[in-house]
């Protein structure tokens, strides 16, 4: 049963993915992508990383969602017409996708109890962690207290993300020069409507 | 902005911001933690925007309040580190913040979820006004612009 509700969200993806290939309106390959972002959530549902399908919902399909939608907001809202085929890309991604393929024959089977990556610290996080950290989640445990220093980082990235944002759109910086940005802007909108 | 639609949001934000605080302090116990907490939080805060501008919102969440918030999550984070090498042990061992290792656990735990949640959510709610704001910069009439363009 398991497997039939993986292919069905799987294939769902493919066509969301195509979807959002084939499509000339950014607005909808948006609402597109919150929807591969939901998606890929019930996938991990269905794998059991509750966790991690609770972020990808909240983060993939809502956030990055308003916020590509921001963006739409300031830029344009129809991608370009592409002028002709071009074969480089294509190859590429044949090239790329058969090496990922290729690797996955040496890794272990899915659900192997057997795979190097269930011998390692997850018996100790496992045995241990009720004993050691206490929460009931070792979910918890491993995040905030086996690999803190990792979360610590995570949230640097956070930090770091947010402020570099606000020193690229609304700091003192965009303050202080705010008629430069705001001309060019007005000349490039200006450009597009005579070009289309 | 249509009535259903205010009524509707001031509805929903409670619950949001509830359950927000149900995922961060319940974490120990189920799926969720600082990271998710903080997000649905400032879901809460981004859908008072969509429907309410950003000039409310800002008077909602200020600029004083969430710049700052953005670095005291993470300066709790690496302040508990701190404390816990003066209490005597290495960084990030939660075990000496209390006398019994179990409970210095709990509290270190809380503690750090509490500055990722803090910095998550200042960090999406001052992003997602960076760039709301500048949309208002930019034109005086947002509203109508949002209209014109949707």
């Amino acid at each position: 049963m398991e497997q039939f509700i993986d292919i069905a969200l799987l294939a769902f993806m493919v066509v969301v993915a195509m979807a959002m290939i084939r499509l000339r309106s950014l607005f909808a390959v948006v609402m597109l992508s919150g929807i591969f972002s939901l998606l890929s959530a019930s996938l991990f549902v269905v794998l059991d990383a509750v966790d991690v399908a609770f972020t990808e919902a909240a983060v993939g399909a809502g956030i990055s969602t308003v916020l590509m939608l921001g963006t739409l907001a300031l830029t344009f809202r129809e991608e370009r017409p592409k002028r002709r085929f071009s074969p480089v890309p294509l190859v590429v991604v044949l090239v790329t996708g058969a090496a990922l393929v290729y690797g996955t024959l040496d890794m272990p089977h899915f659900g192997d109890a057997d795979a190097p990556i269930h011998h390692h610290v997850a018996p100790r996080y496992i045995d241990d962690s009720p004993n050691e950290v206490g929460p009931p989640n070792m979910v918890t445990s491993v995040l905030a207290s086996y690999r803190g220093y990792d979360t610590l980082g995570e949230t640097t990235v956070i930090f770091t993300a947010g402020i570099s944002v606000m020193v690229l759109l609304s700091g003192l910086w965009g303050r202080r020069r705010r008629t430069v940005p705001k001309q060019a802007v007005v000349d490039t909108e200006n450009e597009t409507e005579s070009r289309s | 902005m249509h009535s259903v639609l205010r009524t509707s949001t001031k509805l929903l934000m409670p619950p949001i911001m509830l359950f927000a605080l149900y995922v961060q302090f319940h974490g120990d116990y189920g799926p969720g933690g600082g990271f998710q907490a903080g997000v649905i939080f400032a879901v809460a805060f981004i859908l008072f925007t969509l429907i309410f501008g950003p000039v409310r919102a800002r008077q909602v969440a200020p600029r004083w309040v969430t710049t700052p918030l953005c670095a005291a999550g993470v300066l709790i984070y690496a302040g508990v580190g701190m404390a816990t090498m003066l209490m005597g042990g290495e960084y990030l061992n939660y075990n000496v913040l209390a006398h019994d290792p179990l409970h210095g656990q709990h509290l270190g735990i809380m503690l750090v979820e509490m500055g990722v949640g803090l910095t998550v959510w200042a960090v999406m709610v001052s992003i997602f006004l960076a760039f709301v704001d500048r949309d208002e910069d930019e034109d005086d009439a947002p509203e109508g612009q949002e209209d014109g363009r949707a």
